[in-house]
């Protein structure tokens, strides 16, 4: 019997992975954590038996634990984020009908998040002025990765995501299917599911994450803080095994071992072929071309597992501009000790690896990469800008939150 | 007590389980219950049914959908949040553990809900022992069909009797502290894959 029983729950996608390898690969078992891994169906169920302890940790949508901090979600426990599970991975895919549409106004198949957004925000404006109805997008979630970034990418381009397009919730397997009934127009949602609409030729790839962001934060390790608090060298233990699981997926020699795993029916389901788009960022935007785009997905690289505050920041400033929550010094307080890098650096630090010498950096601010100060070996982060050339400095909280109101 | 009867929307999509908890709530004294098994153009039929209480299976891949739905509320009239009481543990985690979740329009009182809340529960619980069974059901049949097959065989190859047959399946059994389905079912993959001639 192993030293530590862990279960965690997981949602099929492939930003998964990284939980998913520390068990099967046996990183797990040589940190003595027997790691127990549930597929879940819906987020709702994962925040529920995270709050109901059948879960002590899990696969989750990095503004998720805020939000439950915050008391914004029905059941919720206090939930904390010691892990961060990769940076990137999403894209946003429209259907063919608004392809020819965005084609009309000079969208490319290129991925250029401003091409693609004004060739959209024309598009809308031509479908407004024809008394039209409004184009319907789908993300996975109101507290999602997804949602703030198709709604900073559309307000960026000029387009009002509250009253220009309807936003509406759809779960990632059954995004495709939705996109090829006609019931949405487009979607942001992480790989294989945008990967799936271009092989049915159904939906195209317009733009992606990490060209929104790049080296942006999205699914974490959430765990039950009481439980965390409870089991302080299991939650150590498994997160060296996190680590070791990431370094190993990161590895271009493993790719095509961890696309065929992924591709198990007890994961993900879908053809090996199509993981790999994700690993080596080699997407196929739906013109039978080739796209390669720097950074898509990284598991471990740039500091990909450390648990930013500045990240949970960002995800709580977003929050307030699309009104899910008010600004207070409190509600801010809350976000920020959500992400808990005291934890990472903890368990981290007999590895002797690359640590980070702060918890917080200014996002967007590199616009190469740049070796950073830390403890033991040597760290490399960014570049990490937003397309449109913003930043975000979480020191500076309050003029970004009112700099957003107004735009 | 003259407390107006509460609209019930169960959303299932399996129709068994879900005409089991209709029951139940209308010998609970529910009338008014309404059930959904197909979650396309849902919004719609909130609206129209406009509940006070929604009770929906966790298998369902859409309750961010629908708890999205409730929070933005537009298409419900009311707000809607999550039914069992914060502090209420127990009750909470043996809904999770049945499988089941319900939401209550706000300002409900708690008591008035909490009978159904139990109920749905207890019918959950009820149809998965039901499927339980069923499939040991199932799978006692599925072993009486690979224990007549291996006496066929041994029948055939052995020119034994029928009684002889089973008799060895059984004296193997004893033998080896294995099932008696375990040992015919060894038997039959042997023949299958060795062929017409192997036994």
């Amino acid at each position: 019997m192993a030293e530590h029983q862990i279960n965690a729950g997981f949602m099929p996608l492939f930003d998964s992975a990284v939980l998913v390898v520390s068990r099967e690969l046996g990183f797990a078992t040589r940190e003595g954590v027997e790691l127990t891994l549930t597929r879940e169906t819906s987020w709702a169920n994962i925040r529920d038996r995270i709050a109901v302890g059948s879960f002590d940790v899990a696969h989750m949508l990095g503004p998720m634990p805020i939000a439950c901090n915050l008391g914004l979600t029905p059941l919720a426990s206090d939930t904390i984020v010691p892990f961060s599970l990769g940076l990137g991975g999403n894209a946003i895919t429209v259907s063919n009908a608004v392809w020819d549409g965005m084609k009309a106004h000079g969208a490319l198949p290129d991925l250029n998040p401003a091409r693609a957004g004004a060739a959209l925000r024309k598009l809308i404006a031509e479908r407004q002025a024809t008394g039209r109805e409004p184009l319907r997008f789908a993300v996975v979630h109101p507290h999602s990765g997804h949602n703030y970034e198709l709604r900073y990418w559309l307000a960026a381009c000029g387009v009002d995501p509250v009253h220009d397009i309807d936003i509406v919730i759809v779960p990632p397997p059954f995004m495709a299917d939705a996109l090829a009934a006609n019931r949405i127009d487009g979607y942001c949602v992480g790989e294989p599911w945008n990967s799936a609409s271009v092989v049915r030729h159904t939906g195209r790839i317009v733009t992606v994450k990490a060209a929104i962001w790049r080296s942006s934060p999205e699914k974490v390790l959430g765990a039950r803080k009481a439980w965390a608090n409870d089991h302080p060298e299991a939650m150590a233990a498994l997160l060296r095994a996190l680590y070791h699981a990431a370094r190993w997926c990161h590895d271009p020699a493993n790719h095509a071992e961890l696309a065929a795993l992924m591709a198990q029916p007890r994961f993900l389901g879908q053809p090996a072929s199509m993981q790999m788009r994700a690993l080596t960022g080699r997407l196929d935007p739906g013109e039978g071309g080739e796209r390669r785009v720097a950074d898509f997905f990284l598991p471990f690289d740039k500091a990909a597992n450390f648990p930013w505050k500045s990240h949970a920041l960002w995800f709580y400033t977003q929050m307030v501009r699309w009104g899910q929550v008010e600004h207070t010094a409190a509600n801010a307080e809350i976000a920020r000790g959500t992400y808990r890098p005291d934890l990472y650096r903890s368990a981290l630090k007999p590895l002797g690896v690359a640590l980070p010498g702060a918890n917080a950096k200014v996002e967007g601010a590199l616009s190469e990469a740049m070796p950073v100060g830390s403890a033991g070996a040597s760290l490399v982060l960014g570049p990490d800008g937003f397309f449109d050339g913003q930043i975000f400095d979480p020191d500076a909280l309050d003029g970004y939150i009112a700099l957003q109101s107004k735009a | 007590m003259s407390s107006p009867p509460l609209d019930i929307l169960v959303i299932d999509e399996n129709r068994i389980r879900a005409a089991i908890i209709e029951a139940g709530l209308r010998e609970g004294g529910h009338e008014r219950v309404t059930l959904i098994h197909d979650v396309s153009g849902i919004a719609r039929r909130i609206a129209e049914v406009n509940p006070d209480v929604i009770v929906i299976d966790l298998e369902n891949p859409n309750r961010d959908m629908l708890e999205a739905m409730f929070q933005l509320s537009r298409a419900v009239k009311r707000p809607v949040a999550m039914f069992v009481d914060r502090s209420d543990r127990a009750s909470i985690e043996a809904a999770v553990e049945a499988g089941v979740s319900a939401y209550i329009v706000d300002g409900l009182k708690q008591e008035r809900v909490k009978a159904i809340l139990d109920m749905a529960v207890s019918r959950f619980n009820a149809y998965s022992r039901l499927t339980r069974e069923l499939e040991e059901a199932r799978s006692e049949l599925e072993g009486r069909k690979v224990i007549e097959r291996a006496k066929g065989l041994l029948m055939r190859s052995r020119g034994l009797s029928e009684q002889d047959a089973y008799a060895l399946l059984r004296k193997t059994a004893m033998n080896q502290n294995r099932k008696l389905a375990e040992v015919a079912q060894s038997l039959v993959t042997a023949a299958d894959l060795l062929g017409p001639g192997g036994l």
